[in-house]
């Protein structure tokens, strides 16, 4: 029972990070159709940019308490760095072909990666001591990190905060009116730039939260980027690209599905989640939740 | 994607014949002007230039961008790699023919799912299978050597085992045997674009609906299309293992595909040559790139995203609009 129960967290865990690197992207790719290849990046970007922060704070004898609340320094850095690079490199090709757009954000992706090793050097960045600040509870008699249900409740907090935020403020109104009909939109009076921008910013918040979040339980290691796009992009597929429900439904799957394949088929544990990818997008090509 | 296709002139045809044939020329003496390293560069780009062909068949004249052409390229690679290692052959024209087999049987796999979609549905279905053979190569180490990769041996050319001395073999033999592959491959794909078949892509690639309305079975081309570029790509990989040395997992996983993306438009994907021209000169400027500083993605991102920004419509492009450019001063 208490091995059942750590997978379920083990599980959890796993959706929770998924649900915020796969919810941006989809957010992203739903109100501006544009699917960022350079989204993992931004996911390291914010796991380097806080495991940088708490080393640093660590180094001039900061308390553990100080160290907790630089944790959401990386996503805010990722915030930063998705507005900028939506002004300046996204904006002149909305109205070009949406293999351009691909390309360019390939371009970024190839960017990033390589202003993260400049930025922080080739050597993974870890920030163990708050995880080990969390101690562990005990589980049926199993020590479990109690860190690692810090990420999960991160991730149902944040899944819950923008739903609310979508669905029930005006902010969330414009985002979907944006999404639904752009030029309609616009000629209502919706500044559909500004629009684009705030979903951008937000979905590189949301990478950038799960990489600040994750940072504590594993390194920041350069290509973890790389890594971590292709399994959301497996999420938002399974889910329906640009349906926030779709990302958290994928994510859950591709979590369980994760976490039976470490345990009971290591071997084709990646395999299976892109063929049950590839197999959702032959029978629902746009996605469990997505709309034709 | 809409674009307009210049309708050749019969006049230029002869002027392209006058620029291919010093092209030529210079093909067949860079070994004997240039240092083996230049040669090596060059077979290089010119195997890279054959999986860009292919490639292009299905971006530039059926308008689908595939992100997940490392597959084919890949499983080239890796069926010459199991023939040696499994099979214990050790000759080119097997390992050819094993991986034309090979990527014709997966791209067939791939391409019956992926061409019921277009557009970014098209890309990320591709890059999601392409992606399995990345993790199937990644995982079972015990068939495929996992992130180590299986060494691929200079193999027989033509029947005649390879030179005791493998500097002269590579910038020699093997560079003339590649030239003659991509010769035959850049007639094949030409005779593929200038037959009926390609126009056919190319009204599909223009207006689908149209193209369905005439009779065109749109599904089965798009299916023909992406089988022959799998090929073209698959010769690619199984041509560029034995001069690695080595078919590993880096030439399998996505980003690998991005980079068939990139020198396919860095040449331009409207024109027939430029994927060529991209290939080749992408292979030197990662070439270069690599050998200048550590951060050489930077580098090639920032050529890219520069690209994509200033001149999408690539080198040919730049070229065809210069030369317009100087046609009106005169």
């Amino acid at each position: 029972m208490a091995v059942f129960v750590i997978h379920i967290l083990n599980a959890l865990l796993y959706s929770s990070v998924l649900f915020l690197i796969a919810g941006g992207l989809s957010l992203i790719y739903g109100v501006m159709r544009i699917l960022n290849l350079a989204h993992g990046n931004l996911y390291a970007l914010g796991a380097f940019v806080t495991a940088w922060a708490i080393s640093l704070a660590l180094a001039s004898g900061a308390p553990i308490a100080v160290l907790i609340v630089l944790l959401p320094a990386g996503a805010l850095a990722a915030a930063l760095a998705g507005a900028v690079i939506e002004r300046t490199l996204l904006r002149p090709f909305y109205k070009r072909p949406e293999e351009y757009q691909l390309l360019m954000t390939f371009g970024l992706l190839m960017i990033l990666e390589d202003l993260i090793r400049l930025a922080f050097g080739p050597n993974p960045l870890s920030a163990t001591t708050v995880y080990a600040a969390f101690g562990s509870i005990s589980i049926g008699g199993d020590r479990y990190p109690a860190y690692n249900l810090v990420i999960i409740a991160v991730g149902v907090v944040a899944a819950i905060f923008l739903w609310a935020f979508i669905y029930r403020t005006r902010f969330g109104v414009l985002l979907r009116a944006t999404s639904q009909d752009k030029r309609m939109a616009s000629a209502l009076g919706v500044n559909v730039n500004r629009i684009y921008i705030q979903a951008f910013t937000l979905g590189c918040f949301m990478a950038g939260l799960g990489g600040a979040i994750v940072v504590p339980s594993q390194s920041a290691v350069l290509g973890m980027g790389v890594d971590a796009l292709v399994l959301a992009f497996i999420v938002v597929v399974i889910g329906g690209l640009g349906s926030l429900e779709g990302a958290l439904a994928g994510a859950l799957i591709v979590g369980v599905v994760r976490e039976l394949g470490i345990t009971l088929f290591p071997e084709i544990e990646l395999a299976v989640l892109y063929l049950i990818a590839a197999f959702v997008l032959l029978v629902r090509p746009a996605g469990l939740f997505g709309r034709a | 994607m809409n674009t307009t296709v210049a309708v050749p002139e019969p006049r230029s045809a002869l002027r392209k014949l006058a620029w291919v044939l010093p092209v030529a020329l210079l093909l067949l003496i860079a070994p004997f002007v240039v240092d083996p390293f230049q040669t090596l560069t060059l077979t290089y780009g010119l195997i890279a230039a054959i999986g860009a062909l292919g490639f292009n068949l299905l971006l530039g004249y059926t308008g689908l961008l595939s992100f997940g052409h490392s597959a084919f390229f890949g499983a080239g690679a890796y069926t010459a790699a199991f023939m040696f290692k499994y099979l214990k052959v050790a000759s080119m024209e097997l390992f050819l023919a094993g991986s034309v087999l090979v990527s014709a049987i997966i791209s067939i796999l791939f391409g019956y799912v992926c061409v019921r979609y277009t557009r970014i549905f098209f890309g990320i279905l591709t890059l999601a299978l392409s992606q399995v053979l990345w993790s199937l190569a990644f995982k079972f180490f015990w068939v495929t050597g996992g992130s180590d990769g299986l060494r691929v041996p200079t193999p027989s050319l033509l029947g005649v085992p390879p030179s005791k001395d493998t500097m002269d073999f590579i910038a020699f033999r093997y560079y003339y045997y590649v030239l003659g592959a991509f010769v035959i491959c850049t007639l094949l794909m030409w005779v593929v674009v200038h037959s009926p078949f390609g126009k056919a892509l190319q009204a599909i690639r223009d207006n689908e609906i149209r193209a369905e309305f005439i009779g065109i079975r749109i599904r089965r081309y798009r299916l023909i299309a992406f089988v022959i570029s799998g090929i073209f790509t698959g010769v690619a990989g199984a041509l560029w293992a034995p001069l690695n040395g080595l078919a590993s997992p880096d030439i399998l996983i996505w980003t690998f595909s991005g980079e068939i993306v990139f020198m396919t438009v860095l040449g331009g994907f409207r024109t027939f040559v430029g994927p060529i021209i991209g290939a080749i000169a992408f292979t030197y400027l990662k070439t270069y790139a690599v050998g200048f500083t550590v951060y050489w993605q930077l580098l090639l991102g920032t050529v890219l995203v520069v690209l994509v920004l200033a001149l999408p419509t690539g080198i040919m492009g730049a070229v065809e609009r210069i030369a317009a450019k100087l046609k009106k001063a005169r």
